[in-house]
């Protein structure tokens, strides 16, 4: 019988994972397509290591910073009560920094394609900065919200180097569906391993289609425009 | 009145730019600060605007100090209460004309100067449409509309009909004419067309290299053979 709880697990993830980058999301990327300082590349940079790194490398230094044998780890155990590692929410915290580029990227440059005149024309009406980002900039750069939360959301969906070394191979824990076709795959158990692959192949293809109609539709507006 | 006496070193295409301006500016009165480009026009306005600091001096409205590097006075733009129309289209794109006008409100000001600024400026008709479908001079007639909503007391125009057509520039000008003097505006125009500074204003400022080289009226203070190719322009229209 195949079991249906990793996609639950996975769709649980995502989601929170998702919702929790997007508002890291957009302050973070405001600030990288605004700043002025000479340091922001620096910022830049830790925000894009998550594409260069192995996952596995990333894994395993959260595996150590989250383990309670450490400082940070014994800190949130011995004063909240929190262990992270081999836990759900140690996966949440290990996918947000996992997927981060991939929502602040394309936020980010959507920040840097609204004109800077319609950011002046609502100060001269007399319009604070919080106003003009909430009712000018981000309505006026639609698509690249919705591409950032697509991405972030797929590549969460397909992450399984950092799962498996902060998550384990917990049922209904931190059982992720790219942790459960591996698992199936070593116990010799293709059909499931089948399944498992094909649903996650046609879901992904799905997101990538729907991305690229987004883009298509902004394209189509913008030229109206 | 407006005081002004401000600096500040640009660096554009053309070096290194001293720009140096001293003046007043009357209430009521329409200027306009004529010059080439790269001569430091726009950042002049800018500069009123509070869009851009100027190194140093003051900027004074009604004896209201906007900008004083000595006191380091810098008020916000949000503070000064100007109207201002871009060169380039700054409509919200995600909102109607009546969203982009209505966006001007401030808290708890009655809407009817909406309706009274969509008639005057007789954008009445297209009112619910999406600003990004409208003409080139639809969308700046929308945008002096929205840049009276507050019933600022000085009007800044940012070459407001450079992409426009003669005929759609002439339209807008007469509006322009029209709003300046319904709401007794002060107003700033930057131009570098001759024939919309004679059509405009009676008072020119020439500015040349960053300095003010003239002050008076378009007659005394403009080229007498430009005047002539205008009239001749002017007859062939």
């Amino acid at each position: 019988m195949l079991d249906f709880e990793p996609f639950y697990l996975t769709f649980k993830l995502v989601t929170v994972t998702t919702v929790i980058l997007f508002f890291i999301g957009v302050p973070l990327a405001c600030l990288l397509a605004f700043s002025r300082s000479r340091f922001i590349v620096i910022l830049e940079a830790l925000v894009g290591l998550p594409i260069v790194l192995p996952p596995s490398v990333l894994g395993f230094y959260l595996l150590l910073a989250f383990s309670p044998e450490n400082a940070f780890g014994k800190f949130l155990e011995h004063h909240f009560d929190i262990r992270l590692v081999f836990t759900f929410p140690g996966l949440v915290i290990a996918s947000v920094i996992y997927s981060i580029p991939f929502m602040v990227q394309p936020i980010q440059s959507g920040f840097r394609m609204v004109p800077q005149s319609l950011r002046e024309a609502s100060y001269m009406l007399g319009k604070s900065k919080l106003t003009t980002l909430i009712k000018v900039v981000l309505p006026n750069m639609k698509s690249s919200l919705i591409t950032g939360c697509i991405l972030s959301f797929a590549h969460t969906i397909g992450e399984f180097g950092v799962v498996l070394m902060v998550g384990g191979n917990i049922p209904r824990e931190t059982r992720v569906v790219s942790i459960a076709i591996f698992d199936e795959v070593e116990a010799m158990n293709y059909n499931h391993a089948t399944i498992y692959s094909t649903i996650l192949l046609v879901f992904s293809f799905l997101v990538l289609v729907s991305v690229y109609l987004v883009n298509q539709r902004a394209h189509k507006v913008h030229y109206l425009s | 009145m407006i005081a002004i006496d401000i600096e500040k070193k640009l660096h554009g295409a053309n070096g290194e730019l001293n720009l140096q301006c001293k003046t007043q500016i009357h209430t009521g009165e329409l200027v306009t600060l004529y010059g080439p480009s790269g001569s430091g026009k726009t950042t002049i306005l800018r500069m009123i605007a509070g869009l851009s600091r100027p190194d140093h001096g003051y900027i004074e409205a009604d004896n209201h100090a906007w900008f004083n590097s000595q006191n380091k006075i810098n008020l916000k733009p949000q503070l000064r209460n100007i109207g201002m129309v871009f060169q380039e289209h700054s409509l919200f794109p995600n909102m109607t004309v009546r969203g982009n006008l209505e966006f001007a409100l401030e808290n708890s000001q009655p809407k009817k100067i909406i309706d009274d600024l969509l008639e005057l400026t007789e954008l009445e008709q297209l009112q619910h449409k999406k600003s990004s479908l409208l003409s080139g001079g639809q969308k700046q007639r929308v945008a002096l509309a929205r840049a009276m909503v507050r019933k600022p007391n000085l009007l800044l125009l940012d070459e407001p009909f450079s992409a426009l057509d003669f005929e759609m520039q002439s339209k807008l000008q007469d509006y322009i004419l029209k709003v300046h003097q319904h709401y007794n505006l002060t107003t700033i125009l930057v131009s570098h067309d001759i024939v919309e500074v004679i059509k405009m204003s009676k008072r020119v400022l020439v500015i040349e290299d960053g300095r003010i080289k003239k002050d008076g009226l378009p007659a005394d203070v403009l080229p007498l053979d430009n005047l002539r190719s205008i009239l001749n322009h002017l007859q062939k229209i």
